[in-house]
């Protein structure tokens, strides 16, 4: 019992560090695309990290941190996305390095092809 | 809870809580809007692992209901900001 407690803080602690590194890479990542990737990806697996943890530090209410675990899973990456492709139609800057827009490039296609058509 | 343990969630709350602090700083100077409402998605999502840490330290279940609400709040949050942005709202 003992050392499943220790183990499960271990992984709290594991969690903790990911959202560290999700920190450092919103300040250092160079455009708003690369820095919703880096916050969404690794704070979703922080949040699933510290649930996994706790619930072995408590296990009777896994039932709760197994709920937000999934809540989170399900939601983050859902608002991430709608916020990215609302910000692109409003014309956010890409960073100098980005080579490639391949959804700048679906939306003229779609553009030209209802021109054509109608 | 042992005394290891104890210490080993203190300090990882102690690392949230920096984590946070930097996270705020984006909040803070993002140039556009896009950059504030991207470093709020990460505050709430990272403060929801607080949360359940302050949870377990007070040994309070309420406290988890709180999270779950907290969470959807935010998803709706970001959601409505991103119509916003869209000029559909």
């Amino acid at each position: 019992m003992e050392y499943l407690q220790i183990i499960g803080a271990v992984i709290v602690v594991l969690g903790s560090l990911v959202l560290l590194i999700a920190a450092i890479g919103l300040i250092r990542m160079p455009d708003a695309y690369n820095r919703i990737q880096v916050g969404t990806k690794a704070s979703t697996l922080s949040v699933a990290l510290i649930m996994i943890g706790l619930a072995l530090v408590i296990p009777s209410w896994v039932g709760k941190f197994i709920t937000i675990l999934l809540f989170v899973m399900l939601t983050n990456p859902i608002s991430s996305n709608v916020l990215m492709r609302a910000s692109h139609k409003a014309g956010e800057p890409l960073s100098q390095v980005t080579v490639i827009d391949k959804l700048k490039e679906d939306e003229d296609n779609e553009k030209n092809n209802s021109n054509g058509t109608v | 809870m042992n005394n290891i343990a104890e210490i080993l969630l203190l300090i990882a709350g102690g690392i949230i809580l920096l984590a946070l602090a930097i996270i705020f700083i984006r909040f803070l100077i993002g140039p556009t809007l896009t950059n504030r409402i991207i470093a709020f998605d990460t505050l709430t999502v990272g403060s929801l692992g607080l949360i359940a840490l302050i949870a377990v330290f007070e040994e309070r279940q309420l406290y988890l209901d709180v999270n779950i609400i907290y969470g959807l709040l935010s998803f709706i949050a970001v959601i409505v900001v991103g119509k916003y942005i869209e000029k559909t709202l």
